[in-house]
């Protein structure tokens, strides 16, 4: 199964990449922790991303866009980077999880979700999906 | 509420088991250089984490710590099996010699060269084992999948897999092989051996050749899961990126490749909405990397180019046949192959027009190889009722439907033909 592992963000990764002196370490054990997921055949994909105050969020509401500047409060729902991982359940992606090496300087969390599979929705694709899908095919044929 | 949190213990335990497990055969194969005894101490290490552990917490690195439960097993049981078997008066001089082994097991232990992991894939793939058992046998000992689990994704039963695993086992014991890396000549071609195990694996997952099931997802992430195990170990080997390249392309298709109704969809006729972006991006970096190391003309690595040239092409009508001819033709000199052809005649079709295709499928049409390959006649069917020959594709395409093995493929073999309607 797939899963998407965030790194939530922290006041010290919204303030952005800390002194380069500070991260070496963190960065090795990181480096380290990196390898042993690839070497393991559990990497799909992973990456940080910049402080929200390099982000922008569009509200929606009925025909309305706003468009809103960051930074963003609520700092422990941020997001400051994420793993896509191959593994073959919940246990195993929490085992890992927790070979982590802390993310942050603080305390801080990671949050583990799995992905919609094909067979979830087995017999619950709704003609709305199957409609949406045509639309879709017709589109990329060029129709 | 207490014995559900001693489950959750128990469950996590084995998931970090679950993650060493295979290192730990490896390391413990090379060392009794007898895979039973490597999984059966393993067995034992878990059992005596599931005790130790709830009490004093998961360890830091439970790879070592599981790693030295076994070896204390190891070493007891040379003792007490060098004891029983001696008598009395030899036991003192025996007793120096079972040390002087438990010194080597030792030596043997802490040489941290990281590629135990890859010695236990490269002797369950040993050429020594019939290709078949060298899959169950992989599966069994790198994957950790039981017996059980490697019947039903190959649509077999647990007596006939338990019976292949075993043979495969005594084949590597009888041949005396080593739980190492290759060196030397000798690398490249057990090399290909590995690389051939796992593709076939991937292969009965993408397009298995029998049953109701078109795919078999499982059997496809168990294949890139040792694809990319693979290519983590051995990051500098073209035509290892080149296989993992080709996997991750061809199963970025996979939700796309069984219609709704659990119908065959073929490649020019998917939702390519449903491709997973992120496999073909994955497959597309490896690609790159094979070409940095100038490997582009290995055989996995032109099929990962030929897969490579559909996942770029948004539209169907977007792609480059010719490049794609131009791949086979190249395919077809380093691994020349009646089904290389085949498939050579059908790119130069879509390229150059249905006679291009016709002159070069009838050129194989006797191989011995193809006499009852459905996707020959399937080809020649689609060629003949592009040049508007449609009583002769009708039949074409029947006869290819009376050789397809999946019901699926057949289904849709049937519906070509009957659209064949002069």
């Amino acid at each position: 199964m797939r899963v998407m592992v965030f790194v939530k963000a922290t006041e010290d990764s919204e303030k952005g990449l800390p002194p380069a002196a500070d991260m070496t370490e963190m960065f090795e054990a990181m480096g380290k922790f990196n390898e042993e997921l690839v070497n393991a055949g559990v990497m799909v994909d992973g990456d940080g991303l910049k402080p929200s105050s390099f982000g922008k969020r569009i509200a929606f509401d009925g025909p309305n866009r706003s468009v809103i500047d960051g930074p963003f409060a609520e700092t422990r729902e941020l997001v400051a980077g994420y793993w896509v991982w191959e593994v073959k359940d919940m246990d195993e992606a929490v085992a890992w999880a927790k070979r982590c090496p802390n993310p942050m300087p603080g305390p801080s969390e990671l949050e583990i979700r799995p992905f919609y599979e094909m067979e979830d929705f087995g017999d619950a694709v709704t003609p709305e999906i199957l409609a949406h899908d045509q639309m879709l095919r017709d589109k990329l044929a060029g129709e | 509420m207490a014995e559900s949190a001693a489950e959750d213990t128990h469950r996590a335990i084995e998931a970090v088991y679950r993650i060493e497990r295979a290192r730990l055969i490896a390391g413990l194969a090379r060392m009794t250089r007898d895979v039973d005894r490597a999984e059966e101490l393993a067995q034992e290490a878990l059992l005596t984490a599931l005790t130790d552990w709830p009490r004093t917490g998961v360890p830091d690195n439970p790879g070592a710590w599981l790693m030295a439960a076994a070896k204390r097993r190891a070493i007891d049981g040379f003792r007490r099996s060098a004891m029983a078997s001696r008598k009395h008066d030899e036991l003192a001089r025996d007793m120096d010699e079972a040390d002087d082994s438990v010194a080597a097991i030792e030596a043997a232990i802490d040489d941290e060269l990281g590629d135990e992991l890859l010695g236990l894939i490269f002797a369950a793939c040993h050429p020594v084992i019939a290709p078949e058992a060298r899959a169950a046998l992989t599966l069994r000992l790198v994957g950790g999948l039981t017996a059980e689990e490697i019947a039903r994704a190959f649509l077999s039963n647990e007596p006939a897999i338990a019976a292949r695993i075993t043979r495969a086992k005594k084949a590597i014991a009888s041949a005396g092989v080593a739980f190492e890396v290759p060196r030397g000549a000798e690398l490249a071609a057990r090399r290909a051996s590995v690389l051939e195990v796992v593709y076939l694996i991937f292969n009965e997952g993408y397009a298995a050749t029998a049953g109701p099931s078109l795919v078999r997802p499982p059997l496809c992430a168990e294949a890139q899961r040792l694809g990319r195990i693979l290519a983590g170990l051995m990051p500098e080997e073209p035509e290892v990126l080149g296989l993992l390249a080709l996997m991750e392309i061809q199963a970025s298709r996979l939700a796309a490749r069984a219609g709704p109704d659990g119908r065959f969809v073929p490649l020019t006729e998917q939702n390519r909405a449903r491709w997973d972006q992120l496999l073909i991006r994955r497959g597309l970096k490896a690609l790159e990397r094979v070409e940095a190391l100038g490997g582009v003309d290995g055989p996995y690595a032109l099929q990962a180019a030929l897969a490579a040239c559909h996942a770029r092409a948004r539209r169907a009508e977007d792609t480059d046949w010719a490049r794609i001819a131009g791949l086979y033709d190249r395919l077809g000199r380093v691994m020349p192959s009646p089904v290389v052809e085949l498939n050579r005649a059908v790119a130069h079709s879509m390229a150059f027009g249905p006679e291009a295709g016709l002159r070069l499928v009838d050129a194989i049409a006797e191989e011995a190889l193809l006499r009852n390959y459905a996707p020959l006649p399937a080809a020649r069917g689609d060629f003949l009722f592009r040049a508007g020959r449609l009583g002769e594709a009708k039949a074409a395409f029947e006869a290819a439907a009376a050789l397809a093995g999946n019901e699926r493929e057949r289904e849709w073999l049937q519906a070509r033909a009957a659209s064949c309607t002069v």
